[in-house]
């Protein structure tokens, strides 16, 4: 029998990796939980005013980009716009050439992930080096990310001290505070040596064109503060109306991401060195990336674009706990990826129509999202595209015959007496796939059909209890 | 969140829709439902052109298929009573799924109409009719498992406070009891690793409360947590809190 790739992913899994995700992700959201009940009177609707202001803000961007333009360039930032993945590594390299410049750090960042910048960057002759630890982990790994805030969930502090030992970074020893070490240490080499620091941004402000950076590492700060350049890469669904907003937005990221009152450190960004601001690069370059998110915005998932970034949909879904970030082959794993990774293939949407099966519908992503996105409903939807363009889904019953019966009353009490043969039939010997694959993993309960009717209309004549 | 504007319940007569898993595996189920709903004075009409909610097709994505199924439903269930579903997921169906599928279609409005007069069993006997506590006796340590679909309604906080009145009965909190089943739907035939995974999961938080019986509002969770520990050897028993109210009632004597 042909299963759903994700189901067949899960089913390979490491026993250790589900571990790790598993601890990983149960302790995140119950912490995340305690945390904002026990803080404020009703993070309920918190989580929907949030989603009101993201929504305004997405449904508006033809006003707040240009907004935003006028008063990054007002604050001596350059703007440059990119359509897609290609143009948006195109213009970094063409502003990294521009400078003569050959080495870049980087801050984390999911849109250099989702147009995957360092590896364009590393064909260019252009090294790019990650400076958030996890991400660090994963490029000497040569690996992926699997979570959007943990990007190496998936990975032991085993497997991190075996791949440093490999990549030369010291004898293997898994102490936390060894491995930090030695990433400092090498680190902090590549920060004094790069050119180029590039970030992405949590939020940007339309209001002052303030541009909003939280870590827990204090990287991204390293990133710029010995460089003469900052480019920062940003997805175009980042604008928040007014500076205010992100009092509210901040409160909710970092307790909904990593269970924090607020991230070690959080950047408001205004602008390159200047009089007023006599630290920082020389140069400030903001690419707003669209790459497919015009097209979201077109669409009824609209809401999607809403997501901050948290992780929070991912800690608390029991299909990621079960099947890990790899499983979605996608940058955006999870929940929010589900909906996300498949819309932005645009024209290739089959290619990931598989991801909005992957969930039992079960809503906890939606109770938990900071920007309350209604993930269950969207899943839906892409369910129903997948459909009506014929995209093939393993597994999945068909559903023609069985609308036919269950529209029409007399052929279906017909089939509740009939149906009883399933048990004296093995259903091995049944042409129904679903129940083949129902009895794999359980039992079937006695068929019973039409004994209910017959108990009320017995009762009806005063005959049954 | 969800969909859930109600009609307020003005008389007793109410139409069942029993689910098309009671239909065909769980009559005993459908009769309590009947039995508890009679207890209070409802009469209880049961339109027999029924047949099914259409969420198998609507959560498969034939959502063409599953507004058929919608449309019979609809016709089936006219008239302007409260429509009382002893399952969370087949009532969700009915106020948000199948609005959310008929969102272009000319025929919306009777689809939604259908949905305010939709109540999940547990929230109309407790916030329909104001019954706020349940009599007799049921002498057990009930393990309750909150079904997905009730999430963000009033069905289950509704339940837990029925069946915590219940004089003998105990209900054994266990972990992780936000967690899905792993059920879903067509999900536990497409996806049956990660789907008995999560239900092997939720299985050992219950069993370490060591309830003697495992109850829930849709049967739909139950037989596939009670599947699978059946299939593994170790059968825990499953009821529908419908039967747990009329066995109440029985046991101190009521009915």
């Amino acid at each position: 029998m042909r299963f759903q790739q994700i189901d067949q992913f899960a089913s390979h899994l490491k026993a250790d990796t589900r571990a790790s995700v598993y601890q990983s992700t149960k302790m995140t959201h119950e912490k995340r939980t305690k945390m904002l009940f026990d803080q404020f009177a009703d993070p309920n609707r918190l989580r929907t005013i949030a989603g009101e202001i993201k929504q305004h803000a997405i449904e508006n961007l033809d006003t707040y980009l240009p907004a935003v333009e006028a008063k990054l360039k007002a604050n001596g930032a350059q703007v440059h716009w990119a359509a897609d993945a290609e143009a948006a590594c195109q213009k970094v390299l063409e502003l990294m050439r521009a400078r003569g410049a050959t080495r870049m750090v980087k801050a984390k960042s999911m849109v250099s992930e989702e147009i995957e910048l360092a590896e364009f960057l590393g064909r260019h002759g252009i090294e790019a080096v990650e400076t958030d630890l996890g991400e660090f982990i994963i490029q000497i790994d040569h690996d992926h990310p699997s979570h959007i805030v943990r990007p190496i969930i998936h990975k032991n502090r085993r497997e991190v001290a075996v791949s440093f030992e490999k990549n030369g970074l010291g004898a293997y020893d898994d102490a936390p505070e060894v491995i930090t070490r030695r990433a400092r240490q090498f680190l902090r080499h590549k920060y004094l040596q790069a050119d180029v620091g590039l970030t992405g941004a949590n939020f940007v402000s339309a209001e002052s064109g303030r541009i909003v950076l939280v870590t827990n590492e204090g990287n991204s700060r390293f990133c710029l503060a010995a460089n003469k350049v900052h480019i920062a890469l940003i997805g175009i669904e980042k604008i928040v109306p007014r500076d205010r907003d992100l009092a509210l937005l901040l409160n909710l990221l970092a307790r909904s991401g990593t269970a924090q009152q607020l991230t070690v450190y959080t950047e408001f960004i205004s602008g390159p060195k200047s009089p007023a601001q006599p630290d920082g690069p020389e140069e400030m370059h903001v690419i707003f990336l669209d790459n497919g998110r015009t097209e979201v915005l077109a669409t009824e998932c609209r809401d999607i674009l809403r997501c901050i970034r948290c992780g929070a949909c991912l800690n608390v879904c029991p299909v990621y706990r079960q099947a890990s970030g790899h499983a979605y082959r996608s940058v955006y794993p999870g929940p929010v990826g589900a909906v996300l990774s498949p819309l932005l293939m645009g024209d290739r949407f089959a290619e990931k129509a598989d991801l909005p099966k992957a969930s039992s519908l079960c809503g906890a992503c939606q109770e938990v999202c900071p920007v309350n996105i209604p993930i269950p409903d969207m899943l839906l939807r892409l369910r129903d595209k997948a459909k009506r363009e014929h995209v093939s889904s393993p597994g999945t019953p068909p559903m023609g015959a069985w609308s036919l019966l269950a529209s029409q009353p007399t052929a279906w009490r017909a089939a509740l007496i009939g149906g009883r043969l399933i048990n004296h039939i093995p259903t091995k010997m049944l042409p129904v796939p679903a129940l083949r694959a129902w009895e794999q993993k359980r039992t079937l309960p006695e068929w019973r059909g039409g004994e209910f009717r017959k108990w009320l209309a017995q009762r009806r004549k005063g005959k049954s209890p | 969140m969800l969909n859930t504007e109600r009609m307020p319940v003005t008389g007793k007569r109410v139409q069942l829709m029993a689910t098309c898993l009671c239909d065909a595996f769980y009559d005993e189920m459908a009769a309590a439902t009947v039995q508890v709903l009679e207890y209070l004075g409802c009469t209880v009409d049961f339109p027999e052109g029924q047949t099914c909610c259409g969420q198998p097709a609507f959560n498969g994505g034939d959502w063409p298929a599953s507004r058929r199924v919608v449309r019979h439903t609809v016709g089936t269930f006219a008239g302007s009573d409260p429509v009382v579903v002893p399952s969370g997921s087949c009532a969700a169906m009915l106020f948000h799924g199948a609005v959310l599928e008929f969102e272009k279609e000319s025929d919306l409005p009777a689809v939604e109409a259908l949905g305010r007069r939709a109540w999940e069993l547990g929230d109309f006997i407790v916030n329909g009719l104001g019954v706020k506590t349940w009599p007799g006796r049921y002498e057990a340590a009930v393990a309750l498992h909150r079904s997905c679909h009730t999430r963000g309604t009033a069905s289950g906080p509704a339940v837990s406070a029925l069946l915590a009145s219940i004089p003998g009965l105990r209900l054994a909190e266990f972990g992780e009891g936000e967690q899905c089943c792993g059920f879903g739907g067509t999900f536990a035939v497409s996806f049956p690793n990660i789907s008995s995974a999560m239900g092997d999961l939720k299985l050992e938080h219950i069993r370490a409360a060591r309830p003697d019986v495992l109850v829930s509002g849709d049967m739909s969770c139950l037989m596939h947590l009670g599947g699978l520990a059946a299939k593994e050897g170790q059968p825990i028993k499953i009821v529908h809190f419908a039967q747990v109210l009329r066995d109440a009632l029985k046991n101190g004597g009521l009915i």
